[in-house]
């Protein structure tokens, strides 16, 4: 030990790559993720872009035109129920699916994951007493809480997406009181609290970097789920009012065309479906990518 | 070695764990993992800790990090009490240190080698840039290059490696004990005996005191100055190394150090020493709690609890047999002479 003095020529200090970088790395590389990101970015930025993308105003149509079938002049997708064109109102439709599927996951990861974190690091009492009341909202099936909890607030957008927030903070704080107290038995983190840190800076410094990555990867697979449930809601009357167009929405009111033009009236639910699998196949992605050995 | 100066008293140590069932959570039965240890670690040397697998070893460890609460009894540190005004734990924990068996899952696997060594320091207020250096230091004092090593992680490094950044992470807060806790026994035997000599070295520099856990007898003997043979949770007998190893006075020391695989072959014990498992410690037995596996077991044994008291120089041990006092026959002789 003693003979490192052995002239040994000066080294560059090495700096290996962190581990979300070599996760990022392995995502790049695998097809269907990336596929899946490529249609989930173009939804999202024509989405964005929709008053230049649109061809035409979604919320004006001409009765005389309604119900055209797909590939109709001036319609490329048809026209619904009012004559308005199906693919502008697609394109409009993705702002609000896409807000309603996004924003209450990413309200719950931060909720329940802190949720979850404190259960589980604090473990004991205060573990039993948190999850059970998480447990309480985990009992009611998803849908019927969404349902029962918009219902109860009254239609609209804003509480809508509070409803679906609280619906998926109980599965994010399951999911991070698991991680979190499998993590907090580990050696490191005793050998961290037998260097005198205090829980906070142990949370900080310990436990964050290494629940964050698989709650994430969980939450990420809830966006599809909400999408579906927003949809459900703005289907049953308790989301989007129309005629803003929102898939869910569009889907509802295209239902009595369905004989008349069924390929149409199925669009909406195409949308929905073609970006819930992206994001699944993102997810999925995501979660093989971050299963390296580190 | 020793100078007589204990720098740890433990006094009267107890840990239960309970097992809880019934819907309510009711405490049903209680796992006797450290039953009443008493112990003095002196100012300079290696304790050594040996005993089968769940007799209590690594609890004791924990007990003294103070890393899970005691149910009962005291632990002094240079004659104060921990957890006290005198030493508050924060204080206390920067003088004892840790170095666990697992390497891997005793480092975080987010952070590089140097933030991981660095963490304690900083938590005690060292500025980043001198905790960086004082990393930088150890790193090379533990054997490896910093150049090649701070800016790893902990799964790109060997065993051997990640336990010396365990002992270099240990060593950060300039502790005076260190307890190593199986600490080389996942480790290769070549490399274990680096790690061994690199503990000494460390030792001789920083004047530190170990307590060495392990089940590898043979480690323990190469490297403490006193050993400490504990079973089912309480200490059967405590002295210095060379006398213990040489004529151990307890039957479950004896019999353990005869299980030991000798280096001559033609002095190889063919009988197992001791059959069977150790008993369950939820239901320890009464008396002594080695009289059911005892070749020597006399009629008081599974009566009465023997106490741990001197009976040579700086030798303690708790069995009947070596109390003029306490009635005891060995079953085996009696039988004999009927």
């Amino acid at each position: 030990m003693a003979d490192i003095a052995i002239a040994t020529p000066p080294v560059e200090p090495v700096r290996s790559a962190g581990y979300w970088q070599n996760v990022g790395k392995r995502l790049i590389r695998d097809k269907t993720a990336m596929a899946a990101a490529a249609v989930l970015a173009l939804i999202t930025l024509a989405a964005i872009f929709a008053p230049i993308v649109a061809p035409m105003d979604p919320l004006q149509g001409r009765l005389i035109n309604r119900l055209q079938p797909i590939g109709s002049e001036g319609h490329i997708l048809g026209t619904d129920e009012l004559g308005r064109d199906m693919l502008s109102r697609l394109i409009w439709g993705g702002r609000l699916s896409l807000l309603m599927g996004v924003t209450p996951v990413v309200l719950a990861f931060f909720i329940g994951s802190a949720i979850g974190i404190i259960a589980g690091y604090a473990g004991g009492w205060t573990n039993t007493l948190i999850m059970r009341t998480v447990d309480i909202f985990y009992a009611f099936p998803s849908v019927l809480l969404a349902v029962a909890l918009s219902g109860a607030l009254g239609a609209g957008l804003g509480n809508a997406l509070l409803s679906l927030t609280v619906v998926f903070i109980p599965p994010i704080a399951r999911v991070a009181e698991s991680v979190t107290t499998r993590l907090r038995s580990s050696d490191f983190i005793e050998a961290a609290r037998a260097s005198g840190a205090g829980a906070l800076t142990i949370v900080r410094v310990h436990v964050l970097g290494n629940v964050l990555g698989p709650i994430f990867v969980y939450a990420t697979s809830l966006i599809a789920v909400s999408m579906i449930l927003a949809s459900g809601l703005s289907f049953l009357g308790l989301g989007v009012r129309p005629p803003n167009p929102e898939w869910g929405l569009m889907l509802n009111t295209l239902r009595t065309a369905i004989y008349a033009q069924p390929w149409v009236a199925a669009l909406p639910g195409a949308m929905i479906f073609l970006v819930s699998i992206s994001f699944n196949l993102l997810s999925d992605g995501l979660r093989s990518a971050m299963e390296v050995r580190q | 070695m020793s100078t007589e100066n204990a720098i740890l008293t433990v006094r009267n140590l107890r840990k239960y764990f309970p097992i809880k069932g019934g819907i309510l959570g009711k405490t049903i039965k209680n796992v006797h993992a450290v039953d009443g240890v008493d112990l003095e670690v002196f100012q300079g040397e290696t304790l050594g800790v040996v005993g089968e697998s769940g007799c209590g070893k690594s609890t004791t460890a924990r007990l003294l990090m103070q890393l899970i609460e005691p149910d009962e009894g005291a632990l002094y540190f240079e004659g104060k009490l921990v957890g006290s005004p005198e030493l508050p734990l924060k204080a206390f924990r920067r003088q004892v240190q840790m170095v666990f068996q697992d390497s891997y899952s005793s480092l975080n696997p987010r952070l590089t080698i140097e933030d991981n060594i660095a963490f304690g320091a900083r938590v005690h207020g060292t500025p980043a840039r001198e905790a960086l250096s004082r990393t930088h230091d150890l790193l090379t004092r533990v054997g490896l290059d910093p150049a090649r090593f701070a800016g790893r992680y902990p799964h790109e490094l060997s065993g051997g490696q990640r336990q010396r950044v365990n002992i270099a992470r240990a060593l950060a807060l300039r502790p005076k004990i260190i307890i190593l806790d199986e600490a080389v026994s996942a480790l290769d035997k070549s490399v274990e005996a680096q790690v061994l000599n690199l503990l000494a070295d460390l030792k001789a520099e920083f004047g530190l005191t170990y307590v060495f856990i392990s089940h590898d007898l043979n480690v323990v003997r190469f490297v403490s100055d006193r050993v400490m043979v504990m079973y089912l949770g309480k200490v059967a007998e405590i002295g210095d190394a060379e006398a213990l190893y040489a004529t151990p006075l307890h039957p479950y020391s004896g019999a353990l150090l005869s299980s030991m695989p000798s280096m001559d072959p033609d002095n190889r014990t063919m009988e197992p020493a001791l059959t069977g498992d150790p008993p369950n410690p939820i239901d320890p037995p009464t008396g002594c709690r080695f009289h059911t596996r005892c070749s020597v077991v006399g009629a008081v044994c599974s009566q009465k609890e023997p106490t741990l008291t001197q009976r040579a120089a700086k030798h303690l041990v708790a069995c009947h047999a070596h109390d003029p006092a306490s009635g005891y026959v060995a079953l085996k002789a009696k039988e004999a002479a009927e």
